[in-house]
């Protein structure tokens, strides 16, 4: 049997391409890689009215063929039929904004001359109709010569038009015939756009003007910095205060899971395995979900809102200081959640120097899986006081640790720029999107995605390290009776051993050298790890919860300690993940084994500094 | 005028702009993103601290460096 057409969903940046994508496949989507490029390939299924099936893929967004980023590379190679991994297109859905028809008609016009069979689907019409413009139409498609589908992505409408007309348009067949022409220039077709735009709108008021007095505030040159920064704080706050409840759940089901196996099981290996190394080395890292996602609720809500360009505009004075731009800012605040996807959303930076330097720095961004470290340790030794209404201590300390790695990011910026990448200067320049309700559907599939992600990543690396983990700590056995402490005693413990002279100048004891080591894989096994390694000591396999930990941390290691520990975190490039893709971002083993030494020099000293001062005030 | 001269919300319209003074990747962008002569254009916001400005381009609101806005020559529409 012959697979299912493929048909490509393409357009400008903030034309509702994603939402039009959601709402043609629900749930039914993949998120994947192009071979050899980090370019992200999402595919869906729909069904056609009469039951065929369709393959749809929604393209990177881009203004045009001229390929400039890899992003815009790709777009351009799978209209072509010369992506690997991707078959030519049957059809091609264009979707434009109807409330920016002048300049999107170009890019149309440009897809067109391409000869494959061609939908236009004019999105946002509502929002259009909102700015007093009233569209025709059938006149656009007389204009265009291909089909135009009025349709409101994020409102389900004219989607049964759209399947109907994509059922007439599969089958056909054709294949891009751009390459063998002439391009035109951009400028005479920017014309001919303009020209069929006027024709076809009509303007009937001045419609209201929502996103110019929001704007009025947001990007305020005082007022508006001041919203960014309490947004942010908000933010972080909400992490750690929302996710308390949750939290605490996800701990006693813990507890109730180990209880259970403990009461089930007889005493012996596998018993121990299960309970010591899977359900409270993994239920420790799961335990983090909700912060996670809280985070990641943020945001997508604040990029799906339209605010998120907002802040690269209010950013970009700031980032300009160290030689940056804007639209560093973007990715920088995805690296919150994850170095990964904000080391790929530097796709969208045309210069290379500002990429590269974007990319050296994005993992001082305090990222998701620093989380649960900072949480455990935060919650061990600060106390959960009040200092001020509603800010507690707790909070205000993970605040700082933000803040820190923000700052010390800046600074690399700022040393990177004149040194390893000199020179060059990308500019800052795009299109503010208007502001729009965030869909919760769109926001629940993209929660949906980075939950599933993170639960796979427990469910695999996080369980393989800490099974390896337990196993390299658990043997060989202490003699019994012996004053040697089994943490020590194990083959782990040994490795430990080789390691601590180093990181015991800056107050590190050989636990913490032995959990610094399976970090590497992700950090939030640092958790699982002091988890595994205190109750293997501790010798009672019940109920090693959370609170356990807590009170273990607190007598095991001394303020001073504990915060370098934290100092460590802010700065450690301990994630495999991260170098292995800016290894394949900068193609080469030179940026990303810079990025080791850098950063693992930064961490020493920064630990260092911590417990030296900490001490000396004794603290 | 100079775009990045131009007071907020005073409606205007491109004159020129200055393509071979801009870097080409800069000349590039403004061009995709509809800059022309004769294309009617607004400031909306300035950056604090010469940041950078928002203007309306045609029904677009486009955010762009002093340093490229002053490429771009208005005058009262």
């Amino acid at each position: 049997m012959n697979p299912a057409p493929m048909v490509a969903l393409v357009g400008n940046p903030n034309a509702g391409k994603s939402a039009l994508f959601n709402a043609l496949t629900g749930a039914r989507q993949k998120v994947g890689n192009y071979p050899g490029v980090t370019v992200e390939r999402k595919i869906g299924r729909m069904s056609l009215d009469d039951g065929r099936p369709l393959e749809l893929v929604d393209l990177p967004g881009t203004y045009s063929l001229d390929p400039q980023s890899p992003d815009e590379q790709v777009t351009r190679d799978v209209l072509f039929g010369r992506q690997e991994g991707e078959r030519t297109p049957s059809a091609l859905v264009v979707v434009v904004d109807a409330t920016n028809l002048d300049n999107h008609l170009r890019f149309v016009l440009q897809l067109i001359a391409l000869k494959l069979p061609t939908i236009v689907a004019l999105n946002m019409i509502d929002m259009a109709a909102r700015d007093g413009l009233e569209i025709d139409a059938a006149r656009l498609a007389a204009e265009l010569g291909v089909p135009v589908i009025p349709t409101v992505a994020v409102r389900k409408r004219g989607l049964d038009d759209l399947r109907a007309a994509l059922g007439r348009a599969v089958g056909g067949g054709g294949k891009a015939m751009f390459a063998s022409g002439d391009p035109a220039d951009i400028a005479d077709l920017q014309r001919e756009a303009r020209r069929i735009a006027t024709a076809v709108t009509v303007q009937r008021s001045a419609g209201s003007t929502w996103t110019q007095r929001l704007d009025r505030i947001a990007l305020h040159p005082v007022i508006g910095p001041i919203l960014l920064a309490a947004l942010m704080f908000v933010m972080f706050q909400g992490v750690f205060s929302w996710s308390k409840a949750p939290v605490d759940w996800l701990a006693s089901l813990q507890a109730a899971l180990a209880d259970a196996a403990v009461k089930t099981l007889p005493d012996g290996f596998v018993r121990s395995l299960l309970v010591e190394g899977v359900i409270n080395g993994v239920g420790s890292v799961v335990a983090y979900l909700p912060q996670i996602l809280i985070l990641f609720l943020f945001i997508l809500v604040l990029e799906a809102s339209g605010y998120m360009v907002r802040a690269a505009f209010l950013m970009d004075r700031l980032m300009a200081g160290v030689g940056l731009s804007g639209r560093a800012f973007i990715p920088l605040l995805s690296s919150f959640a994850c170095a990964i996807p904000g080391i790929m959303a530097t796709r969208t930076i045309d210069d290379q120097r500002d990429r590269l330097t974007t990319i050296l720095i994005a993992p001082l961004m305090t990222c998701s899986a620093r989380l649960p470290v900072y949480a455990m340790v935060i919650g061990a030794f600060i106390p959960a006081r009040r200092v001020l209404p509603g800010v507690g201590l707790q909070g205000l300390v993970l605040f700082c640790l933000y803040i820190a790695g923000i700052l010390s990011a800046m600074g690399a910026a700022m040393v990177l720029r004149r040194t390893v990448a000199k020179g060059g200067g990308g500019g800052f320049l795009l299109e503010m999107p208007k502001y729009q309700m965030p869909l919760w559907r769109d926001v629940a599939i993209g929660l949906w995605q980075r939950a599933y992600l993170f639960l796979r990543r427990a469910g695999t690396v996080i369980l393989a390290v800490t099974i390896g983990l337990w196993l390299l700590t658990s043997y060989p056995q202490a003699p019994a009776g012996s004053a040697l402490k089994q943490s020590e005693y194990s083959i782990a413990g040994r490795i430990a051993s080789v390691l601590e002279p180093v990181v015991r100048p800056v107050g590190f004891n050989h636990d913490m050298a032995l959990a610094i080591i399976p970090t590497m894989a992700a950090r939030e096994v640092a958790v699982s790890s002091l988890q595994t390694i205190y109750s293997i000591d501790g010798g009672d396999d019940e109920k090693v919860g959370q609170q356990k930990l807590a009170e273990r941390l607190h007598g095991a290691w001394s303020l001073p300690t504990a915060l370098a520990f934290l100092a460590w975190f802010v700065f450690a490039p301990q994630c495999l993940s991260t170098i292995a893709v800016i290894r394949r971002e900068t193609n080469g083993w030179a940026w990303p084994g810079f990025t080791l030494a850098y950063l693992f020099s930064l961490a020493w000293v920064a630990a260092g500094i911590t417990f030296w001062t900490a001490t000396a005030l004794g603290l | 005028m100079r775009l990045d001269q131009l007071p907020l919300n005073r409606a205007s319209r491109i004159a020129s702009i200055d393509w071979a003074g801009l870097a080409p990747r800069d000349a590039r962008r403004l061009r995709e993103l509809g800059f022309d002569d004769g294309v009617a254009i607004e400031a909306l916001h300035h950056g604090a601290l010469k940041g950078p400005l928002a203007c309306r381009v045609g029904r677009m609101i486009v955010a762009l460096r002093r340093a490229v806005a002053a490429a771009v020559t208005v005058e009262p529409a």
